[in-house]
């Protein structure tokens, strides 16, 4: 009986031990820590840029858009006198949002070549069972500290990949080109909604059924950076 | 030949009846108005509902444009029939009256006199199309405000910018125009065969609804008729609404997805005016006047 006690309390104490140590060097990621040092240099931001939408369903032509950001997670994209789509949830998780929070454990999971270069893959797993997101995986560059890509997944929006190009607001880890990549749903609308009978247009429903991914595109002209933005913008 | 269609003209809106498709369209227009007014959000969110799953719409979807829309959708297969109310009755209402003969023996030839009456007819028919375009384009517009167009067709949307909106309106309502003169030919053709104002009327009406009706069942053998019938073509107004990507696949600002069905359609129902007017104008001169 002692004997088995004692057994219990020794590997107890290993796992807390193992998990203190694992947790800790989870935590204090430097890859991370020095990207979210270059982060923390912007607490807002307002991006001029262009808005393409591809989706498979949708024919829409490119929109100037304006994106605002404000530290720790606040954005809003806004279409310039117009209508905007934009994927459900997912163009709130950039990585400013994600590492602002500083809710997240870190697991080095190795490098990859990510289009020509060597880069650290990194997982985020959220501290914050509040959070919207379960986990994402960041391609970062460790030379420049520069994310180039993440993947997403959310509790209720389904995954998300974004894609990044930097210019000249890579001092700032700002991109120059953001790719939201995301599964779209089927579309359909009976016939007897949009009184569209016998006119059906079969290409473009063998269209709609191929391409199941939609992608939102943003390439940023400029950005107006640590200007203050007023809350009621969000 | 002026004088005669000012004659008419004057016959026509002198008559209470033909005010009331005027009426009838105004009622409809700001029923339809009111109650997405009141209630629109739900409707849009009905109808984006597979939209939403995917993405987030931002921005006034409701807006005039699209109210307009909706409107022609609905009243473009109705206000044929009140053109009906009108044009059929043109000859054979004075065959009934007995005043054709009086008609036919003043300085003016028959073909004349039925130029002159199909003309008015028109005018009426024009008339009624600018008045469903005020109402239904310029006080939704007024009303609902303006957007971007955010169109949901059956298999497909289309996003199409505001400043592209308006010319494509015209369009369409130009292109209604031929569709509401084919009616008001056919009206015409079959007034020419009565000697009493109800039966070209019914006879109108049924023609269009059983045209229609073929025009909208997509079953193979009514799909080899399909091309010839005018009912097929009236609808393709909507053509204008339908708009061309690139590679990209995005939207080509100020372009037209197919052109030539819009020609075609036109092509057509062109063809069926002239055909009925001058069928008309055959049947009414070698007709004998006895009432």
């Amino acid at each position: 009986m002692k004997k088995n006690t004692i057994l219990f309390f020794a590997s107890s104490l290993f796992s807390l031990c193992l998990l203190i140590s694992v947790t800790a060097l989870a935590q204090t990621d430097p890859l991370i820590e020095k990207v979210a040092q270059k982060l923390a240099l912007v607490n807002d931001y307002v991006a001029e840029g262009t808005m393409k939408t591809d989706v498979s369903f949708i024919k829409a032509s490119l929109g100037k858009v304006k994106v605002y950001f404000k530290k720790p997670n606040l954005l809003k994209v806004k279409k310039e006198g117009g209508i905007s789509l934009l994927p459900r949830g997912g163009v709130s998780l950039t990585i400013n949002s994600l590492l602002n929070t500083k809710q997240y454990t870190t697991i080095p999971v190795g490098t990859q070549l990510l289009n020509g270069k060597n880069v650290s893959v990194i997982k985020l797993i959220p501290t914050d069972d509040n959070l919207d997101w379960v986990i994402s995986t960041l391609w970062i560059d460790p030379l420049e500290a520069l994310v180039y890509k993440t993947a997403t997944t959310t509790k209720e929006n389904g995954s998300y990949e974004i894609n990044m190009q930097y210019g000249e607001y890579a001092k700032q880890g700002l991109a120059s080109k953001i790719i939201f990549s995301f599964n779209t749903k089927d579309y359909k609308l009976p016939n007897g909604i949009t009184l569209e009978f016998g006119d059906e247009d079969p290409t473009a429903k063998q269209k709609a059924l191929k391409n199941k991914k939609g992608t939102i595109e943003i390439t940023y002209s400029k950005y107006t950076i640590n200007k203050g933005i007023p809350n009621n913008i969000f | 030949m002026w004088s005669i269609i000012n004659v008419e003209l004057y016959k026509i809106f002198r008559r209470p009846r033909t005010y009331i498709a005027f009426g009838a369209i105004a009622a409809l227009i700001i029923v339809i108005q009111l109650g997405l007014k009141i209630d629109g959000n739900t409707y849009a969110a009905f109808l984006m509902k597979d939209i939403n799953d995917t993405l987030t719409v931002d921005g006034k979807v409701l807006n005039g444009y699209l109210i307009c829309y909706i409107l022609l959708q609905l009243l473009l297969v109705h206000v044929p029939l009140l053109v009906a109310l009108i044009a059929a009755d043109m000859i054979s209402g004075e065959a009934n009256l007995g005043t054709l003969r009086l008609l036919f023996t003043t300085p003016f030839s028959r073909t004349h006199w039925v130029l002159a009456k199909f003309i008015a007819a028109s005018v009426y028919t024009i008339l009624l199309l600018i008045w469903l375009a005020f109402l239904a384009l310029f006080v939704s517009m007024w009303v609902f405000g303006t957007d971007d167009l955010f169109l949901m067709k059956s298999n497909y949307v289309v996003l199409i910018q505001q400043n592209d909106v308006l010319w494509r309106y015209v369009g369409a309502f130009v292109f209604a125009s031929f569709s509401l003169l084919t009616v008001t030919s056919l009206g015409f053709l079959m007034s020419s065969l009565s000697n009493n104002s109800i039966g070209p009327i019914v006879g109108t009406m049924s023609a269009i609804v059983f045209f229609t009706i073929l025009s909208t069942l997509n079953i193979p053998l009514f799909n080899l008729v399909k091309p010839y019938l005018f009912t097929t073509h009236m609808n393709n107004w909507k053509e204008f609404f339908d708009i061309q990507v690139n590679a990209n696949n995005e939207a080509i600002h100020g372009s037209i997805l197919n052109i030539p069905k819009i020609k075609n359609s036109l092509w057509v129902l062109t063809f069926h005016i002239i055909l009925f007017v001058s069928a008309s104008i055959i049947i009414i001169k070698k007709k004998d006047i006895l009432s």
